[in-house]
C-alpha cells in the first residue's frame, strides 16, 4: 500500500500515511539499547541454571574472578538482601498464595534458566567466557511440571514453603453476579451438553531484538537503558522493589523491537543490572542471546481448558461452564496471575449466554514463568468458545455459521450487557460476516469439500469460522480495581505548540513497533491544523514523557490517543481565549479549522501558529492566561474496547502426510474508525501470522527433567511469510462509543481470532473421518495420529504426540537431529 | 551466543590446510560456509583452539566435467550448485535437492562439501549424493584418497574423514537423461527435513531401467533404498507399480524419533514420499 499525495485539506485520518519511523529504521540509523555505549561502561553477562529444581549446595567463582577482564563475579547469596522480590502488580485474590521472586536464585532454583550467578567484565566476550568457569553443585529435588497432576494435593511441590502448588483460584458466576442465569441448571436442563478439554499449548513471545538493558549509575539520577515495553512501570517498580527514590531513576525505552507482551515484564535481569552497576559505580549492559530469550523471557498461554456447553436442540445455547488450570510457571511476575482473568469475562463471547460461570486454579510448575503474550488470556478464551461454537454445529449437524448467527448479539441490541457483566458499546457481527462470507466464497468451498469427501481424495478440504470479540483498551481503572489490579488504566498526554508554530506531542504510551509516531502526529494534525511533519511525538523516556502506563493490551490509541485528542482540544480551547484577545471579538464569534481561528462573518483570523508565539511572547495575553500555549491530559476511559471481526480459513489436508497446508484466509475486522488504513492492516497482518503460528507451529516443549527442548529457532518453529498464505482482509467501521474517535483497539485481534479459525477448518476437514479435535500445534504428526487414531477405532488426536513423552530423551539422536547441532 | 577464543588461519592451498590440520591434532576444525560450524561454535558445543578456513582455496570451487565424471568441488555454495547447468545436465537430483535447503541467505554460505562433511542425519545432500554412487576425494597427510558415498557417511554427525584431512570435491558418474525428484517433508520453509526422498530414474521405452533411491533422516545415515530400486526395475513407472516399490522403502531404516516426528511416523512417511517422489520423478 502506498500513501499517495493528497491536497492539505484532506482529513489526516483515515490516510495510509507512509511511516515517520521506517526511514530511520531500515537505513540502520537505530537505537536499540544494545547499540548504546556510555564511557566506562562494562558488560554483564548471567549464569543460568541448567536444572529445573535443585537446591545449590555449593558455588565457586574463584577462578572466575581470576579471569582476563573479569570486574566482578555476584552470586544469588551476595546480593539475597539487596535484590528484593521481583514485582507481582496483580494479587489476584486476598489469599493468592506466592512465593518470594528473587531476580537471582539464593539457595534455591525452581526453573531451568533461572539466573544463578553474573560477571562483569571488560567485554562481552570475557564475561562470557567467566562463566564457564563458574562451578556450582546442585542437588536435584523433584521435578514438577505437568499442572494438572501439579494441581493435586498429592503432588510434589515448587515451593516447599507455600504448601501448595495452587496460586489462586478466581471465579465468576453469573448467578451470583446477578448478570445470569444458574450454570447448573442449564446444564441440567439441556437437550444437548457438550464436554470438551481443550490444551493451550505454552508458546514463546519471540520478539525479534534480544531483550538489552543497560543501567548507568553515574549521573545525578540513575539512568536504565532498557527493551521495555513499559519504561514507567519499570521505573515505578525499580524503586518499589529496590528502595531507591524514584525521582533518582530516569529509565528509557529507546527503540524497541517488538515485545507482543513478552517485554511488558520487570525482569530479573533489570533488577540485576541496576544491582551491578550499583555495586561496581560503573555502567552496565547486558544483552541476551536468543538462547536466554527461549529459557527466561517469559512465555505465554498454558492451560488446560474444560468446558461445558448447554444447548436447546435448535441450536440455542443456554448455559457455559468454564473450569480453567493455568500454569504460572515457577514465579508470578508482573501480571502473571491476571492473565487467565483477562480471558475469564469474553468466554461468552458475542453470544447470548443466559448463565456463565468460570473458574481458573493458577498452578506453580518447575518451568519458565508465564505472563503476556498478544493477546493474553484472551486468545484462550476466543479459542475455546469458537471451537465449541463448531462442535456444537457438528453435534446438531448445523451450519457452523448458522449456529453462531442464532447466537449472537444482533446489532440491533447494542449496546449490550453481556452475562459476564460487561456492556459491549457497539457491534454489527452481521455485516462483518456477510462481507467475510462473500470475499471467501463459503458456498463454493463447501461444494468443494463435499466433492472431495465424496471421492475420498487424498486431499481434503477444511472451513474453519472464528466470529470473535475481545475487550482491550485496557482500562478502565475503577474496573481494574475491582479486579485488584495493582495500578490505573488511565493514560497521558501534553501537547506543546512552540514559538515556530511546531508541535510536540507526548505520550505515555511507549511503542515498539506499533506506529505510535505516526498516528499521533496524523491525531494532533488534524486537531489542531497542522502539517502532519510539523509534529513531533515524544515517548518512552520517564523524563521527557515523565507520566505515562505504558503499551499492551491495545491500550495505546483507544486510551493513550485519546489523551491527546483532549491535550489537543485543551490547547484550542486555550488558543480560543487568546485568539478572540487578539481580534478584539467574543471567543463564541470564533470558528476554528485548519488551523485557523476566524470570525465568522468577516475575513479576520488569526492561525494558531501564531497565537502559539503570542502565548510565547506573553506580551499581551488576556487577564488570567498563562503563556505558552500548551495542555496536558489524562484521560481514563469509561469503558473497555471491543473489536470484532469474522475470520474464515479453509485448510487442505494431506492425509498422506498429515500436512496442513492453509488455502484461503480471509478476515473482516472492525476496530472502529481508523487513524491510518496501512498500519491496522500491518497489524492484522502481524497478529494473524502469530495466531496461526499457535494452530499448527509453535510450542515450548519440556523433557521430563524440565529442559525447554525447543530452545532454539531451529526447534521453536516461527513461521516466516513462506509459510503464510495471502491474507484477504477487509474493515467494517462500527464506531466505538466509548471515545471521541470512535477508535477500538486492533494490535491483538488477528492473533485472538485466527487460532481458533485454523484449528475449526483442520478439525473440520477430518470431522467426516470421526475426528472431532487436534491438539495445537495441528502438527503433521498430530494431524495424522488423529487420523490413524479414528481409523484404528481409537479415541481421537487430543492425546496425540509431540507434546512431553514424545521425545526419546534416551537417544542420541533426540538431541542429533533436533538439537542446536545444527 | 558468543564462541570461545580460537585462532584462525586461512591457508591458500589444500596441502596448506591439510599440514596445519595434522599439526593441530584434534584441536583444530575446518571452517566452510560456516552455517553449521557457527552456531556449533557459538552455542560452545564445540570449542576447537583452531579454525582453519577453507574457503580461500581456489582449487576446491566451481563445477567441471571430467570425462565421464561430473565434479563438484567441495567448496562450491548451495546457490551455484542448484544454478550451474552442468549440475542440471548431469545430476539434476543434486540440483533440485540442493534446492530445498534452507533459505538464501543459507544457500549463499553454506557449501555442498560442508554439507556432506557434516553429515547431519537430516541434511538434504548425504542421500542424492549417496543413491547416486557418489565418490569423494579427500586429501590428507598422506596424500589423495576417494572413498565411495557408501563408506563416507558412519553415524550422526561422523563421516569416515579424518580430523587432518579435507573433503576437496565430490565425483559422480553422470546421470544424463535421467529424471529426477527430491521430496521433502518438513514444517516451516526453513527447516530441515522431516523425512527426504532422491530419487532418480532412468526411463527407456516405458519402464525404468535404472532407478537410484535415497532417504533422508531415516537413520543415523542416509540410506540407500536399494529394495524400492529393484522393484522398480523393468516397470512402468505409474501407478501400482510405484506403490508397490513405495512399499519397500522402510526396509533397512532405522528411523529414530525426535520432537518434530516419532519413529512409526517417519516410516509412513518414507513410504508415502517415496511413492510421491517416484511419481513426480517420473513425470517429469
Ligand atoms: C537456518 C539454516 C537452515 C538450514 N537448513 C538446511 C536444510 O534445510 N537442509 C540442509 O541440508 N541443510 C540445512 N542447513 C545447513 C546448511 O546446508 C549448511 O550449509 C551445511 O550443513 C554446512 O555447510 P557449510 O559449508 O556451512 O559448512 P560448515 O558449517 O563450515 O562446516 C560444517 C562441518 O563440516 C566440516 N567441514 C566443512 N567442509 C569441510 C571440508 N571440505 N572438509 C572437511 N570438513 C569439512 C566442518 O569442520 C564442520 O564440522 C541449514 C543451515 C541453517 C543455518
Amino acid at each position: 500500500m502506498t500513501a499517495t499525495p493528497v491536497s492539505p485539506t484532506e482529513s489526516e485520518l483515515g490516510r495510509s500515511r507512509k511511516r515517520k519511523e521506517d526511514a530511520r529504521l531500515v537505513t540502520g540509523r537505530t537505537r536499540w539499547t544494545d547499540n548504546m555505549t556510555v564511557p566506562g561502561m562494562l558488560h554483564m553477562a548471567v549464569l543460568r541454571s541448567p536444572v529445573a529444581h535443585a537446591r545449590i549446595t555449593s558455588v565457586d567463582t574463584s577462578e572466575a574472578r581470576r579471569m582476563p577482564g573479569v570486574q566482578a563475579v555476584v552470586t544469588g547469596s551476595d546480593i539475597a538482601q539487596r535484590q528484593g522480590s521481583l514485582p507481582c502488580a496483580w494479587p489476584v485474590t486476598a489469599d493468592m498464595k506466592a512465593p518470594p521472586a528473587p531476580a537471582m536464585a539464593v539457595d534455591t532454583v525452581n526453573f531451568a534458566g533461572e539466573a544463578v550467578a553474573m560477571v562483569a567484565a571488560r567485554s562481552a566476550a570475557e564475561a562470557r567466557d567467566a562463566l564457564d568457569a563458574i562451578d556450582i553443585d546442585y542437588e536435584d529435588l523433584d521435578v514438577v511440571l505437568d499442572i494438572e497432576s501439579a494441581a493435586r494435593d498429592d503432588s510434589p511441590l515448587v515451593h516447599q514453603d507455600l504448601g501448595t502448588n495452587r496460586n489462586a483460584t478466581w471465579t465468576f458466576d453469573s448467578a451470583e453476579a446477578g448478570t445470569g442465569g444458574d450454570v447448573d441448571a442449564a446444564l441440567r436442563e439441556a437437550d444437548i451438553r457438550l464436554d470438551r478439554t481443550f490444551r493451550q499449548q505454552r508458546l514463546i513471545p519471540a520478539f525479534m531484538e534480544p531483550r538489552s538493558v543497560l543501567a548507568d549509575p553515574t549521573g545525578e539520577q540513575y539512568t536504565m537503558y532498557s527493551a521495555t515495553q513499559v519504561p514507567h512501570i519499570l521505573r515505578t517498580m525499580l524503586a518499589m522493589t529496590l528502595g531507591t527514590p524514584e525521582q533518582k531513576i530516569r529509565v528509557i525505552a529507546p527503540d524497541v523491537g517488538g515485545g507482543f507482551g513478552g517485554k511488558l515484564q520487570v525482569t530479573p535481569e533489570e533488577i540485576l543490572a541496576f544491582l551491578l552497576a550499583e555495586q561496581l559505580g560503573r555502567p552496565v549492559k547486558w544483552t541476551e542471546s536468543r538462547s536466554e530469550t527461549m529459557v527466561a523471557g517469559h512465555h505465554g498461554r498454558d492451560q488446560v481448558q474444560r468446558l461445558s456447553l448447554a444447548a436447546r436442540s435448535d441450536g440455542t445455547v443456554t448455559g457455559l461452564d468454564v473450569k480453567l488450570l493455568a500454569d504460572m510457571g515457577a514465579y508470578l511476575r508482573l501480571v502473571t496471575p491476571g492473565i487467565p482473568i483477562l480471558g475469564a469475562l469474553m468466554f461468552n463471547a458475542i453470544y447470548k449466554f443466559p448463565a456463565y460461570r468460570f473458574s481458573c486454579t493458577n498452578v506453580f510448575t518447575n518451568k519458565t514463568p508465564t505472563d503476556a503474550y498478544r493477546g493474553a488470556g484472551r486468545p484462550e478464551a476466543t479459542f475455546a468458545i469458537e471451537r465449541m461454537m463448531d462442535e456444537l454445529a457438528a453435534e446438531l449437524d448445523m451450519d457452523p455459521m448458522e449456529i453462531r448467527r442464532r447466537n449472537w448479539i444482533g446489532h440491533d441490541e447494542f449496546p449490550y450487557t453481556t452475562v459476564a457483566g460487561l456492556t459491549y458499546d457497539s457491534g454489527n457481527y452481521e455485516v462483518a460476516t456477510d462481507r467475510a462470507m462473500e470475499m471467501f466464497g463459503y458456498q463454493q468451498l463447501r461444494d468443494e469439500q463435499l466433492r472431495r469427501r465424496q471421492s475420498d481424495d487424498t486431499v481434503q478440504l477444511g472451513i474453519g469460522i472464528s466470529t470473535f470479540t475481545e475487550m482491550c483498551g485496557l482500562a478502565p481503572s475503577r474496573v481494574l480495581g475491582s479486579l485488584s489490579y495493582g495500578a490505573g488504566g488511565w493514560e497521558n498526554s501534553q501537547v506543546r505548540v512552540l514559538p515556530t508554530g511546531k508541535v510536540e506531542v507526548v505520550t505515555g504510551t511507549s511503542p515498539h513497533g506499533q506506529s505510535h509516531v505516526t498516528s499521533w502526529s496524523q491525531i494532533v494534525a488534524d486537531r489542531l491544523g497542522v502539517p502532519f511533519d510539523d509534529v513531533e511525538v515524544l515517548h518512552g523516556d520517564t523524563q521527557s514523557s515523565p507520566r505515562g502506563l505504558d503499551t499492551y493490551g491495545s491500550r495505546s490509541l483507544t486510551v493513550g490517543g485519546i489523551a491527546a485528542v483532549h491535550a489537543a482540544d485543551k490547547v484550542i480551547d486555550k488558543a480560543r481565549r487568546i485568539a478572540a484577545h487578539l481580534l478584539e471579538c467574543s471567543e463564541d464569534d470564533l470558528d476554528f479549522s485548519d488551523g485557523r481561528f476566524a470570525v465568522r462573518g468577516t475575513d479576520k483570523g488569526v492561525a494558531i501558529t501564531d497565537v502559539a508565539l503570542a502565548a510565547f511572547t506573553a506580551h499581551d495575553l488576556p487577564e488570567g492566561v498563562e503563556p505558552n500555549l500548551d495542555a496536558e491530559a489524562n484521560f481514563d476511559p469509561e469503558n473497555f474496547s471491543f473489536p470484532h471481526g469474522t475470520h474464515l480459513c479453509a485448510v487442505e489436508v494431506d492425509t498422506g502426510t498429515g500436512g496442513v497446508r492453509i488455502r484461503s484466509y480471509v478476515c473482516v475486522d472492525d476496530v472502529g474508525s481508523v487513524v491510518n488504513p496501512m498500519i491496522v492492516e500491518g497489524q492484522v497482518h502481524g497478529g494473524l501470522a502469530q495466531g496461526i503460528a499457535q494452530a499448527l507451529y509453535e510450542e515450548a516443549v519440556y523433557d521430563d527433567d524440565g529442559t525447554l527442548t525447543t530452545a532454539t529457532l531451529a526447534d521453536y518453529l516461527v513461521p516466516s511469510a513462506v509459510d503464510l498464505p495471502e491474507f484477504h482482509t477487509d474493515r467494517t467501521e462500527t464506531d466505538a462509543t466509548s471515545n471521541p474517535l470512535g477508535v477500538k483497539g486492533v494490535g491483538e485481534a488477528g492473533t485472538i481470532a485466527s487460532t481458533p479459525a485454523v484449528v475449526n477448518a483442520v478439525v473440520d476437514a477430518l470431522r467426516h473421518y470421526g475426528v472431532n479435535d487436534v491438539q495445537m500445534p495441528c502438527s503433521p504428526q498430530r494431524v495424522w495420529r488423529a487420523l490413524a487414531g479414528v481409523r484404528a477405532g481409537s479415541s481421537t488426536g487430543s492425546e496425540s504426540g509431540g507434546g512431553l513423552g514424545s521425545i526419546d530423551s534416551g537417544g542420541g539422536f533426540a538431541t542429533g537431529a533436533s538439537g542446536g547441532a545444527r | 551466543m558468543i564462541p570461545a577464543e580460537f585462532e584462525y588461519v586461512a591457508p591458500s592451498t589444500v596441502e596448506e590446510a591439510v599440514r596445519t590440520l595434522d599439526r593441530a591434532g584434534d584441536d583444530a576444525k575446518v571452517l566452510a560456509g560456516g552455517q553449521s560450524l557457527l552456531p556449533v561454535l557459538r552455542m560452545r558445543m564445540a570449542d576447537p583452539g583452531l579454525v582453519v578456513d577453507i574457503g580461500g582455496i581456489p582449487e576446491t570451487k566451481g563445477v567441471r566435467e571430467d570425462g565421464d565424471a561430473l565434479v563438484i568441488g567441495a567448496m562450491t555454495s548451495h546457490h551455484e550448485v542448484m544454478r550451474s547447468d552442468l549440475v542440471r545436465q548431469h545430476a539434476e537430483l543434486v540440483a533440485l535437492a540442493t534446492r530445498t535447503v534452507a533459505d538464501p541467505q543459507v544457500r549463499h554460505r553454506g557449501t555442498f562439501g560442508g554439507s556432506l562433511a557434516h553429515a547431519d542425519p537430516a541434511g538434504d545432500l548425504p542421500a542424492p549424493v549417496l543413491a547416486m554412487d557418489a565418490e569423494m576425494v579427500v586429501v590428507g597427510p598422506s596424500g589423495r584418497r576417494t572413498v565411495p558415498a557408501a563408506e563416507f557417511f558412519v553415524d550422526y554427525f561422523t563421516t569416515a574423514l579424518q580430523a587432518n584431512e579435507v573433503l576437496v570435491e565430490v565425483r559422480l558418474p553422470k546421470y544424463t537423461g535421467w529424471r529426477a525428484h527430491y521430496e521433502k517433508f518438513n514444517r516451516v520453509a526453513q527447516a530441515w527435513s522431516i523425512v527426504g526422498v532422491a530419487a532418480t530414474l532412468l526411463v527407456r521405452d516405458g519402464t525404468v531401467a535404472q532407478a537410484r533411491v535415497g532417504l533422508t533422516n531415516m537413520g543415523a545415515t542416509p540410506v540407500r533404498a536399494r529394495g524400492v530400486e529393484q522393484a522398480l526395475l523393468g516397470s512402468p513407472p505409474s501407478g501400482e507399480a510405484i506403490r508397490q516399490a513405495a512399499a519397500h522403502a522402510t526396509e533397512g531404516t532405522q528411523a529414530g524419533s525426535d520432537a518434530s516426528a516419532e519413529a512409526d511416523y517417519r516410516e509412513h512417511l518414507a513410504e508415502v514420499l517415496t511413492g510421491r517422489a517416484l511419481a513426480t520423478a517420473a513425470g517429469g
